[in-house]
């Protein structure tokens, strides 16, 4: 059975309606309903951050919210983070340190360290590591991650 | 190949440009395989074995195929069946079809919770999943064997009442049945160098030990998926995260009885596989259901279905004795692996068999290994398959000879090494490697000489060795008239080989990094690439890439030579350009790339560079690690406090990508070794198949992972390169054992070293 | 996921009304880090998930030197974190607050719904009980309040009744020579469920302990206020061997099972280890040392 219902939100700034079933996470709705497949599915349970999303600015895993919860909320996903001026700080860092491997797990860690900068502009490696211990990468070891989110808090 | 020193003037090799690939990736833009849409497309969900051994009495899919939106329901019995034929499944191995099929949807019976049972597609997912719940499944449930030593026995249930012992020669290759009766042990691998008895009767000193390891997962971030299309002409279209899209089609067609022709693999990225997604779970199931539906169909694996189902790399019972005199000089060794192959033959026991001893010259070795069937997954590849538990084995018994002896560790070991000409006891000789010089680096680097302070504190350290593998790869490269060159490739980029392969192709035209567009294309855009796994994309793709740019060259000083309307050997090309014989006013001939390239249209059309390039040998690479650690007696945590390590890489084409390699090898080393593990009830149902409960290292385990990469060029490249993925996985378990050891003096001989486990040690019996 | 609705009440009873109708389908959905999940597992039935943050006193923090803090039962984690009264007078809270998986879970997970879900394991319900929690509960029936640490029966079961839900949780106001800390063992550095947890509380007068609560999660069915580990402290001298004595009583209450986290023998052996760690860290924050809850174990 299907039982749909229509949302909305801001999504990256721009104000949007879109359907969604009853059932559906944000995520299942940010992926399948609304085409932003930037977010990605790790785990489905919260303990991956691969579907790290901002939500009215507050880090949140989109696989743990319901769509309907969105309603008349503020989403910014990994689509939303490059400004009109080009790639943000982290985004450039992660470039610029390597800081990816696959990539599946970069658009939660972009998120989630977006999040930190904004909460702390200058956090040292371990708090950088602690605030990110939510995000899991099988890549790289974290280490270039971590460079690249102390080097871009330092631009 | 031609013998490569590395020379000082490379201008692209070495550095370290922005990936091509990179932007896409940090916007959110990478299409991975569960991103596919489509129009009217439909969503596939898996019904999974609630028994890890039962047979399958009946399935009735007749209430799941009613409810509304359910479009089609398959079982094993829609797939064609299958004859016992062999087909490759990459990196060499084999299975049969029938197993494959069995794996992608249970036969007869179910031999491993979470085993596929039927598959569904609908038009929402949550249907979907609706109907799985309305398909109804009889099993006679039988005893399940959980244990690799129970299901040794004779009289342990037996999974599979065709199968026989076969013993094998060699990791790579089939062999001859031995065995009579119906058994678990699938095969049967030993090899012998000199005389071990008499070996161990020379020793002065022989430590003999025994060790478990159990399964753990590669865990990549991105569960399975797998779309297809199966178009009206019979042709169909899969999209799938996969380390070899090849392979992908080859396996589909071959289990859809198609030719491989009627299935192309669109190009989509993968995110990580370290050697788990070489095998197919849900593309058949794909391709049949929109075979029956006519629509698209995307499945998705949940984590749960992720770590039940698919392979990860085998537990293992293994037990090692090495004698050495008292001047430290092996005399003997004695290694006997037992590995669990989950429901089907094809555990990495052959692999790890001659891994073992690969860093030290042992005079006389016997190893002795044996495949063994259990009610667990089908193991896969996971990072130098085999390696990490046999060497684990080895290097935490070396350390204890060493310590025996009195030793320094990185002195014993370099006494031993194994280096140009030596043979390791499967027979093979060593050519160039870099084996001692990594022990050099490890032995001379600051922070091995560093002194370490504080209570509970160690340091240990380990070798590991991986052969690396070569095999085929194709480039296709085509000159731009902007003086740029696109590269059709046929590797999965799972870690920056469009710019490792892009910079090869670019150092051998000498033009810029950035000026050349390397693209992953499907699989009818470029010619046969085997799977980026076996650390080969770098080392082959790189190869295809130089000779590519090899026949660009030949073509650009022929077409130089006829703009100039000179003879064709007064020109030549190098430094980024062609040259030619001085004009008649005495100036000499040259163009850029770049110039001529702009001349090409004009001149008899664009030119294209290819190549196909398919090497049985590839360099191996040795890696050395140390750690130090600080364990709490109290709770039997240990904290990672340094870690370094050293690898020859060959050459490094994109040093931070090595590094990387190296860094993400560690960090999956020691999850295995700490806190990674699969939990079974006496029932054989898994008990943590979650991310929360299987326990990959988070930001906060790991500290910064210092890397020296040692560059001792392979002759057989032409760049020099070895490949770096996989060896750094193998010594960060007995690392960190031999740290422990250091810190508190208890040695681990079970991975993972977890809390619950040291605890086990370091408390008194309950009273 | 099964089938099911999402309703989102504005008051208190609209709450009561939308629960009392929906049965034993109808979840309260807080911060939905475990009801979710649970959802998508299919493993109750849950056919109405009702959101309760569109309640304002669901999310509520309040805060007065005499009569203490209440919090919201939906409150966020980074909520708790972020207000400085909860951070000055409460660092246990914090402790927890900060504890509870990733930052993506503490933005949406809550005191509240880490004790309705009633895990043994539940990482801020020692801290509650040893902060001597009251649970604020409303229903068909009115208002009612329970002690937190009456509010568990089982693994997954509590006090509420049809159509009842947790409206906020009050502590007293903290005590001048009051302190507390909770900890938790897990094998990994972060994102685990507690092998062992647990949280002390002390009021000191000079040496002497005035009065203490000492509280172990995932050693028994739910967690545990130890008695026994008060009886050992109060009216005595805070030396090794009084500390030493409570997280004897506290290895002696737990009464642990074996799984996948944790063994019986681990589990008690580490609820005497973090009975006497956390004992001595709230003394040392009773005597006013400035202890962080992260990086400072």
């Amino acid at each position: 059975m299907t039982d749909r219902m229509i949302v909305s939100a801001t999504i990256n700034g721009e104000p949007l309606e879109f359907l969604a079933d009853q059932r559906d996470s944000l995520l299942e709705a940010l992926r399948e309903r609304i085409g932003l497949t930037g977010t990605k599915e790790g785990c489905n349970d919260g303990n991956c951050g691969a579907c790290s999303v901002l939500m009215d600015g507050r880090l949140v895993n989109s696989c743990l919210v319901m769509a309907a919860e969105v309603e008349g909320a503020d989403v910014t996903t990994v689509e939303g983070l490059a400004t009109e001026d080009g790639l943000i700080p982290l985004q450039q860092a992660f470039l610029e340190e390597a800081a990816l491997q696959c990539g599946i797990c970069t658009p939660g860690f972009l998120v989630a360290a977006k999040a930190l900068l904004d909460a702390n502009p200058n956090p040292t490696e371990y708090e950088a590591r602690y605030w990110l211990a939510g995000n899991l990468c099988r890549c790289t070891g974290y280490d270039k991650i971590i460079r690249a989110v102390l080097k871009a808090a330092e631009a | 190949m031609v013998a490569t020193e590395k020379p000082d003037s490379y201008q692209v090799v070495g550095t370290r440009p922005i990936r091509h690939d990179g932007t896409d990736k940090v916007t959110g833009r990478a299409g991975y395989g569960a991103d596919y849409q489509a129009a009217g497309m439909l969503f596939g969900r898996v019904l999974r074995s609630p028994h890890a051994h039962a047979r399958i009495k009946s399935i009735d899919t007749s209430k799941a195929e009613a409810l509304e939106g359910v479009r089609g329901v398959i079982t094993n019995a829609d797939f064609p069946q299958p004859d016992d034929s062999q087909v490759e499944i990459g990196e060499g191995a084999t299975t049969s079809a029938r197993w494959m099929l069995d794996n992608v949807l249970a036969g007869e019976k179910v031999l491993y919770t979470g085993h596929a049972v039927a598959a569904v597609a609908a038009i929402d997912p949550h249907v979907a999943e609706d109907a799985l719940d309305l398909i109804e499944v009889e099993y006679e449930v039988l005893e399940p064997v959980m244990d690799v030593r129970e299901a040794m026995d004779e009289n342990a249930p037996v999974l599979h009442e065709f199968l026989r012992t076969e013993q094998i020669a060699s990791a790579f290759g089939g062999g001859e049945m031995v065995g009579a009766k119906p058994t678990n042990v699938a095969k049967f691998l030993e090899f012998k160098a000199g005389d071990a008895d008499a070996g161990f009767e020379e020793a002065d000193v022989v430590v003999e030990r025994e060790f478990t390891t159990t399964m753990a997962h590669q865990g990549y971030i991105e569960p399975h998926n797998g779309s297809a299309f199966y178009n009206k002409d019979g042709h169909v279209t899969i999209w799938s995260s996969t380390q070899g899209a090849f392979g992908v089609r080859d396996m589909t067609a071959g289990l859809l009885q198609v030719p491989v022709s009627q299935v192309t693999c669109e190009p989509v990225e993968i995110g990580g596989g370290f050697g788990g997604k070489i095998g197919i779970y849900l593309e058949p199931l794909a391709a049949l259901l929109s075979k029956q539906t006519g629509k698209p169909v995307k499945f998705t694996m949940t984590r749960q279905a992720v770590l039940e189902a698919t392979g990860p790399t085998s537990g293992t019972y293994m037990r090692v004795k090495v004698g050495a005199k008292n001047d430290g000089t092996l005399t003997a060794a004695h290694v006997y692996l037992v590995f669990e192959a989950g429901a089907y033959p094809g555990s990495p026991m052959g692999a790890g068999a001659m891994c073992a001893l690969a860093p030290y010259q042992v005079p006389n070795a016997h190893v002795e290994g044996y495949d063994v069937v259990l009610n667990k997954p089908k193991v896969a590849a996971y990072r130098a398959p085999g390696a990490p538990a046999s060497e684990y084995a080895v290097e935490s018994v070396m350390d204890e000879v060493a310590q025996q002896l009195e030793l320094d560790p990185m002195d014993f070991r370099l006494k031993n090494a194994a280096v140009e000409g030596s043979r390791r006891p499967d027979g093979a000789v060593y050519g160039v490697i870099g084996n001692e010089e990594v022990m050099e680096v490890v032995k001379s680097s600051e922070h091995y000489r560093s002194e370490l302070q504080g209570e509970n504190r160690g340091r240990g350290v380990a070798m590991g060795f991986w052969f690396n593998v070569g095999m085929e790869s194709s480039a296709y490269a085509s000159v731009n008239a902007d003086g740029t060159v696109s590269l059709s490739l046929g590797s999965a980029d799972i870690g920056g080989t469009r710019a490792s392969i892009a910079m090869q192709l670019a150092e051998t035209l000498g033009i810029a990094a950035e000026d050349v567009k390397p693209q992953v294309v499907d699989t009818d855009s470029v010619g046969y690439t085997m799977v980026t796994g076996g650390s080969r994309t770098t080392f082959a793709g790189g190869w295809a890439a130089y000779e590519s740019a090899m026949d660009i060259r030949r073509q650009l000083e022929e077409r130089a030579a006829a703009i100039w309307d000179v003879d064709r050997e007064q020109v030549s090309y190098g430094d980024g350009g062609v040259t030619g014989p001085a004009d008649d006013d005495g100036n000499e001939r040259s163009m850029t790339f770049k110039e001529l390239a702009g001349q090409l249209a004009g001149s008899g059309g664009m030119i294209q560079g290819r190549a196909d390039v398919n090497s049985m040998e590839a360099g191996p690479a040795f890696a050395g690690h140390i750690v130090d650690v600080e364990v709490d007696p109290e709770t039997g945590k240990v904290d990672i406090l340094r870690y370094t390590a050293v690898q020859d890489a060959g050459t490094a084409i994109h040093p931070s990508y090595v590094e990387g390699q190296i860094q993400g090898g560690v960090a999956q080393g020691v999850g295995m070794a700490l806190t990674e593990e699969y939990f079974y009830d006496d029932d054989g149902r898994m008990l943590n198949s979650s991310l929360l409960d299987y326990r990959m290292p988070t930001a906060l385990d790991l500290p910064m992972i210092e890397t020296h990469i040692v560059e001792v060029p392979n002759p057989g490249h032409p760049y020099g390169v070895r490949g770096v993925g996989e060896v750094p996985i193998v010594p960060p378990a007995p690392a960190i054992a031999n740290a422990i050891a250091d810190a508190i003096g208890l040695r681990m001989r079970d991975l993972p070293m977890s809390p619950r486990a040291m605890l086990e040690e370091l408390l008194p019996d309950e009273d | 996921m099964q089938a099911l609705k999402v309703v989102r009440p504005t008051t208190v009873a609209e709450a009561i009304e939308q629960l009392n109708e929906g049965g034993d389908g109808a979840r309260p959905l807080a911060g939905g880090t475990d009801v979710i999940v649970i959802a998508r597992a299919r493993v109750r039935n849950i056919d109405v998930l009702v959101d309760v943050k569109q309640i304002p006193e669901l999310t509520a923090i309040e805060w007065n030197p005499d009569s203490g803090l209440t919090i919201g039962a939906a409150t966020p984690c980074y909520e708790l974190y972020g207000n400085a009264d909860v951070v000055q007078h409460y660092p246990a809270i914090i402790d927890s607050a900060t504890l509870i998986g990733g930052t993506g879970i503490q933005g949406r997970a809550s005191f509240g719904g880490n004790l309705c879900n009633s895990s043994p394991s539940g990482d801020t319900i020692p801290t509650q009980i040893v902060l001597e929690g009251v649970a604020n509960i409303a229903g068909p029936n009115g208002e009612r309040s329970v002690p937190v640490e009456d509010f568990c029966t089982g693994p997954g079961r509590n006090v509420l009744g049809q159509g009842e839900f947790l409206v906020s949780i009050s502590f007293p106001a903290p005590d001048a020579n009051g302190g507390a800390r909770f900890l938790r063992f897990i094998p990994r550095n972060e994102m685990d469920i507690a092998v062992c947890n647990a949280a002390s509380a002390v009021k000191l007068d000079g040496d002497t302990v005035r009065w203490a609560r000492v509280s172990i999660g995932a050693v028994a069915p739910t967690p545990l206020l130890v008695q026994g580990a008060a009886d050992a402290l109060v009216g005595k001298p805070l030396t090794d061997e009084t500390i030493e004595a409570a997280a004897a009583a506290s290895r002696d209450a737990a009464t642990p099972i074996d799984d996948m986290r944790g063994s019986i023998k681990q589990r008690k052996h580490l609820s005497a280890v973090l009975t006497r760690r956390t004992l001595e860290q709230a003394a040392r924050r009773a005597r006013g040392e400035d202890i962080p809850s992260v990086g400072g174990h």
